[in-house]
């Protein structure tokens, strides 16, 4: 591959690389934790734009993998003594095990059926946790502080989990690059132009959906073990909020759904304007009414996104903006 | 051994073949042969049930009886997809193009998912090859969405036949066009025969059906009640009674008006 033929996939790359380096350079322990929840979000939107995006089906329950995920690797930490890594990497997999179970029953749906099904899986799975014991049931788990000792401290711990969600946010941006420009990512697209074409041009689509739906469920696995860990606690109500799955849907669609830098761009505004929200005296019980009517004002007049519409009016821009 | 040769020089088979809908019966008991390299043109009147035989052919529905047999292989109630991969495309009726993809990208998935599954680089020439062969070559970086009627009818068919396939389906491919975009269209067809690939035709534009068809069926209710070269077609009173109803129509048909 002749990377420097690929501006867009510099410019992407380098946004990130320039975001995530930020805290470190500065030192700043406020910047950390802002530059950690939009690396968060980006790694979220970006997965699930390859869903939403490419394939065109709405997961409207798409935090279930985040909750499920930093679920098992939370247990697998504080009740069976794994390291943070490994933890991490099982939690990815529960997730991608989720969706690919969830896939071959689900994605026989279609459009808002499919929407529809996904609230419910995110509804049950909380109440199954709530009930599961093993996991503690409603009051969730607890990290014992010794456990940070064997990361370096506490204060280590919240630069090496900086360190993890900024790799793993980096090769969400590379995946969804990756995706779109692949074999596999013509055929999430002509699916989501017109599925009935796209099973007669020979596109089996129970496969690429299903495929399409668990490459979107790893990451936000893996980050919820990551999230949890640091926040060295989990309660069924914080893992499966369900206006967290809707957020991600209002970032997908204000930076421009089916790009790769959309997620990228949404997810930070939305952060922005959501750290912003929550701390303005005026607005902070009204974040998610806004974020409500962001999402209307972007269907009716910017469907495209932000990315889309300087593709469009921009012509020239075409190569750097994807 | 006569009949194993035989068997080898058939492309599609279709027996006794039936599709219901609840209490309409679309397609009732058809039965006939597609012999390999020919052009088969199928008429009838409106809901006659030609489209539904076509989407139980390439297993968008799954027949209620019967038996379809393709290149020696029993496909009946295959899904699309598996019977797009051993070598058997169509176009639609009404254009089904994927709009916010590029024409190139368009005929690309056709040869990536196709019979012969190709990866993006070998997909794009393929693509390039057979938009030339279609004439969409100069509008290979349009949307498709920004085609006219005639030109999203080619990439109907330029994606088809960038699945590489041995047959063809073809869903009312002139419907809608001009005389000169038609004799266009008739000539692309042609030269698909030309490459050794065999046609399956559906059409409501007489005359130019009749100048490509080898041999041509005719439906009714879901009833094969006629089959035959062109010129047989023509003189059948079933047909004439059947299909056109109108003898001074038959007569116009005839003159190949």
């Amino acid at each position: 591959m002749k990377s420097w033929k690929y501006p867009a996939l510099w410019l992407t790359v380098g946004v990130v690389l320039a975001g995530g380096l930020i805290p470190v350079i500065t030192g700043s322990k406020i910047m950390r934790e802002s530059m950690f929840l939009i690396l968060m979000a980006v790694t979220m939107a970006s997965s699930l734009n390859i869903l939403l995006g490419y394939a065109g089906y709405v997961s409207f329950g798409h935090i279930v993998f985040f909750g499920l995920g930093g679920y098992v690797g939370f247990y697998l930490i504080a009740e069976q003594g794994w390291n943070l890594i490994p933890a991490a990497l099982a939690g990815g997999l529960a997730s991608g095990v989720l969706a690919l179970l969830l896939g071959i029953a689900l994605l026989r749906l279609r459009g808002a059926y499919f929407a529809l099904a996904t609230i419910g899986i995110n509804e049950a799975m909380r109440t199954f946790i709530n009930n599961f014991n093993l996991f503690g049931g409603p009051i969730g788990m607890e990290l014992n502080f010794i456990v940070y000792q064997d990361y370096g401290g506490a204060a280590n711990m919240q630069w090496l989990t900086y360190w993890l969600m900024f790799g793993v946010t980096i090769i969400a941006v590379l995946m969804s690059y990756g995706v779109k420009f692949s074999r596999f990512g013509l055929g999430l697209m002509s699916i989501r132009e017109d599925e009935d074409a796209a099973m007669a041009m020979g596109i089996h689509t129970p496969k690429v959906k299903t495929m399409a739906y668990i490459l979107s469920a790893i990451l936000p696995g893996i980050i919820g073990v990551i999230f949890f860990f640091r926040n060295s606690s989990v309660q069924p109500a914080g893992a499966f909020r369900l206006h967290r799955s809707i957020e991600m849907i209002v970032m997908v669609m204000l930076g421009g759904q089916g790009t790769v830098q959309g997620p990228l761009v949404g997810a930070a505004l939305y952060e922005a304007l959501r750290s912003y929200l929550l701390t303005s005296p005026l607005f902070k019980d009204l974040q998610l009414a806004i974020a409500g009517v962001l999402l209307l004002l972007i269907i009716l007049f910017v469907p495209s996104g932000v990315i889309g519409w300087l593709r469009h009016r921009f012509k020239g821009l075409w190569r750097v903006l994807e | 051994m006569t009949t194993s040769r035989m068997q080898d020089n058939i492309i599609l088979q279709v027996q006794n073949v039936s599709k219901r809908f609840g209490g309409l019966l679309a397609v009732s008991e058809v039965t006939f042969d597609l012999p390999k390299g020919q052009i088969l043109g199928l008429i009838g009147p409106n809901g006659a049930g030609k489209t539904t035989l076509f989407n139980v052919i390439n297993g968008v529905y799954t027949p209620t009886e019967g038996q379809i047999t393709f290149r020696g292989t029993d496909i009946s109630g295959w899904k699309p997809y598996d019977v797009v991969g051993l070598g058997l495309a169509r176009t639609h009726q009404i254009v089904r193009p994927l709009n916010d993809l590029t024409v190139l990208e368009n005929v690309m998935a056709g040869a990536c998912y196709g019979h012969e599954s190709h990866s993006l680089t070998e997909a794009e020439v393929i693509a390039l090859e057979v938009m030339e062969f279609v004439g969409l070559h100069e509008r290979r970086n349009l949307l498709a969405a920004s085609l006219n009627v005639a030109q999203k009818k080619r990439l109907e068919m330029a994606r088809a036949l960038a699945s590489r396939p041995y047959l063809l389906l073809l869903d009312e491919v002139l419907a809608g066009l001009n005389p000169t975009e038609i004799a266009e269209m008739v000539e692309v067809v042609l030269k698909i025969r030309e490459q050794g690939v065999s046609i399956f035709i559906i059409e409501h534009v007489m005359h130019a059906l009749m100048n490509v068809s080898d041999r041509i069926i005719v439906l009714d209710y879901g009833q094969l009640i006629a089959e035959g070269t062109p010129d047989e077609i023509v003189d059948n009173p079933k047909v004439i009674e059947a299909y056109l109803g109108d003898p001074a129509l038959a007569e116009k048909l005839m003159s190949g008006s």
